[in-house]
């Protein structure tokens, strides 16, 4: 559609803006009056914390690579410099660390909450997709990032993981070289990892931006899963849901803050604090903890093909999750039997990350490979057979139906305060 | 109360499975013996340096640690946060000697400034190892930060050497600690009951001057520790506020509705 936009902006220059390019008719639509599920839990806060968290994260990043300079010889001692010499450098540097951290912590939680309540669900599947490619990137990202500071952890996770790659076979050796810019992690390695690590956020600006597009097209899913009926049904998002987010955020920022200021090196790994040495392999590499059920996964079977196929087959799985589960309900909340085995999987998440820490030795390695099989069950048996199979409970009529207690009132309870969830 | 219960639970235990997994992800030591945990007076949350006690690490630092352990990280300019002032910067800096060029090109030495790191006690890192059996002492920097255990760790080890339990196989040229993996460390013990003495009168025990050394360090590692405490409260104490504030405005906002 070619011409002017019609716009009911009232001030004449942004009227003169709006006309032109309808971006503040767009703000007040998908921010402002957008209908928004009005019965969301404190859960729904955790997608706007990551996009808080990717702006704090782009923020820091960009001034600390000012600082920094991506030279083996000189890496370590530049992120030391930005420490000590640069105003607020330790501020940037550890707000940077710990927001690494901080961004898992919120995203793995946005992403149960997907699990729990079915938001991958028609008409929502490339909107969850859309999420996983997210997190991906998100992975990638991060796992440049702790290579940049060239402690001896970073020299040698990035060692690890560029290695599985030649578990692929044939090509496997030419594409680890390839990664490395010659024949081991050393100064290309160290150069393309920075760059790669300052482009990737942007991607994941765009992905973030087509994410949030796509569920301003299906609308959001909410904890009883079933569609607003009618504006009975919804809020506007502003001021209600910009309201409830920023006490979210708040609460968010004094964690954040706890971390940064009072255990800013608690998350992280010592031996990051020693320069990387390429003739020195420290006794115990592990990644940082966002990583470990990863690790644990890898490290489940006895072959390195398997392990890596395993590995990443755990992250790509998510990827057809919306067809995988099979059942027409949304919400856990109505499904008695899903909802229990779905703590399971946050158990096995759990016990996976605690293996991953440990040296794969004695009781660690079949609680790894019963966690792994575990996660690999839930997704590829119990989702598919458990939504053909499983009685879910009666759901409600409406959102606000739910909301009013699933019946008309009797007289004397209706004079009563509601309660509010 | 309906939809808040299960949301509260779910809350209570999906928080409870990632805090724990945080916390169990801090890798296991590998060491038989735990180090002592001592009260350090730049712990907590109010945690400041006992500007003394550094003062007094500085000095073992300068005439024992230095023979041999580098602080490349740090300047002498440093020392003015532990209470030294400005001019005993300046002449500190002034009694170390540096390489320098003459103007014509030819190698020689200057004094030290308040703005140049810390000096090497060797010109590089075969001379170091050369002087040391073989081994290569860590430079101290960040030290408090890079072992796990941190200032503890470092006290420990300073105050770990013992004889070697009878059949325990000690390789020549080697120490044991009770606190070092494997206990078989290169550097002989460092400090004993008066290596040092201290100016202001204060006990010489290896205790005492194992506390001071490690605090010292722990500025060096983190210079920014004061400044960083004390922003975090003023952060943390903001933002209980603007929590509070922004939920009495979330309370009003939703009173009417019904969700």
């Amino acid at each position: 559609m070619v011409g002017l936009f019609h716009s009911d902006i009232k001030n004449p220059v942004l009227r003169w803006i709006d006309t032109r390019l309808p971006i503040l008719t767009m703000v007040q639509k998908e921010y402002g009056v957008f209908p928004t599920p009005k019965n969301f839990n404190y859960f729904w806060a955790f997608g706007g914390l990551a996009m808080v968290t990717l702006l704090i994260m782009i923020a820091t990043g960009v001034v600390l690579a000012m600082a920094y300079t991506p030279n083996t010889t000189m890496a370590f001692d530049s992120v030391e410099r930005i420490m000590r010499d640069v105003n607020y450098g330790w501020l940037l540097r550890y707000a940077h660390e710990n927001g690494a951290s901080m961004f898992f912590i919120v995203v793995y939680v946005h992403m149960f909450r997907g699990l729990y309540y079915g938001s991958y669900k028609n008409p929502r599947e490339l909107l969850w997709i859309l999420g996983v490619a997210i997190f991906l990137v998100m992975m990638a990202t991060a796992f440049m990032g702790y290579v940049l500071p060239w402690g001896q952890m970073s020299f040698w996770a990035a060692t690890v993981i560029t290695n599985l790659f030649s578990a692929i076979p044939v090509v496997g050796e030419p594409i680890v070289q390839w990664l490395w810019g010659g024949f081991s992690v050393g100064n290309p390695t160290l150069n393309r990892f920075f760059s790669l690590h300052y482009l990737l956020p942007f991607v994941l600006f765009a992905l973030v931006f087509l994410h949030v597009a796509a569920l301003h097209i299906t609308g959001s899913n909410n904890p009883l899963g079933i569609e607003p009926k009618g504006p009975q049904d919804t809020l506007p998002f502003h001021p209600y849901y910009t309201v409830k987010d920023s006490v979210a955020i708040c609460v968010y920022f004094i964690v954040f803050a706890l971390l940064v200021f009072f255990f800013p090196n608690y998350l992280g790994h010592a031996d990051n604090y020693i320069p990387a040495n390429p003739l020195l392999t420290p006794p115990h590499i592990v990644p940082d903890w966002y990583f470990l059920p990863y690790y644990a996964i890898l490290r489940a079977v006895p072959s390195k093909l398997g392990g890596v196929a395993l590995m990443f087959g755990a992250v790509l799985i998510l990827f057809v999750v919306p067809w995988l589960d099979t059942s027409k309900v949304r919400s856990a909340k109505f499904r008695p039997i899903y909802r229990v085995f779905f703590w399971v999987l946050v158990i096995s998440c759990v016990v996976l990350g605690v293996v991953g820490s440990q040296q794969p030795v004695g009781i660690w390695v079949p609680l790894g490979q019963v966690a792994t099989a575990y996660y690999f069950f839930h997704f590829l048996l119990l989702m598919p057979v458990l939504g053909k199979l499983e009685r879910t409970l009666p759901l409600p009529e409406s959102i606000s139906h739910a909301v009013l207690g699933g019946g008309p009132l009797p007289n004397g309870v209706a004079a009563k305060p509601m309660e509010k969830a | 109360m309906r939809t808040l219960r299960p949301t509260l639970i779910g809350a209570a235990l999906l928080g409870a499975a990632l805090l724990g997994a945080v916390v169990t992800a801090a890798p296991a030591r590998a060491q038989e013996e735990t180090e002592p945990s001592v009260n350090w007076s730049f712990s907590g949350l109010f945690g400041t340096f006992d500007r003394a006690a550094a003062q007094r690490g500085f000095q073992i630092y300068n005439q024992v640690c230095s023979n041999c352990h580098s602080l490349r990280q740090a300047y002498y300019r440093d020392l003015i946060g532990i209470g030294l002032s400005a001019q005993q910067v300046k002449d500190l800096a002034a009694s170390k000697r540096f390489p320098a060029l003459t103007e014509d090109g030819q190698p020689t030495d200057r004094p030290g400034l308040p703005s140049d790191h810390f000096r090497d006690p060797f010109p590089n890192e075969l001379a170091a190892r050369a002087a040391n059996g073989g081994g290569l002492p860590p430079d101290l920097s960040v030290i408090v930060k890079a072992r796990e255990g941190g200032p503890d760790y470092v006290y420990g080890i300073l105050t770990g050497f013992i004889d070697a339990p009878a059949g325990f196989k000690l390789m020549p040229g080697l120490n044991y600690n009770k606190y070092f993996p494997g206990h078989q460390i290169a550097m002989p013990q460092p400090l004993r009951d008066a290596t040092v003495t201290y100016i202001d009168g204060t006990s010489n025990a290896l205790d005492q001057e194992a506390r001071d050394v490690v605090t010292f360090l722990t500025y060096i590692a983190n210079p920014e520790l004061e400044e960083r405490h004390r922003m975090g409260v003023k952060v943390v104490l903001f933002l209980l506020f603007l929590t509070g504030l922004s939920y009495a405005v979330k309370r009003k906002l939703w009173a009417n509705v019904h969700h």
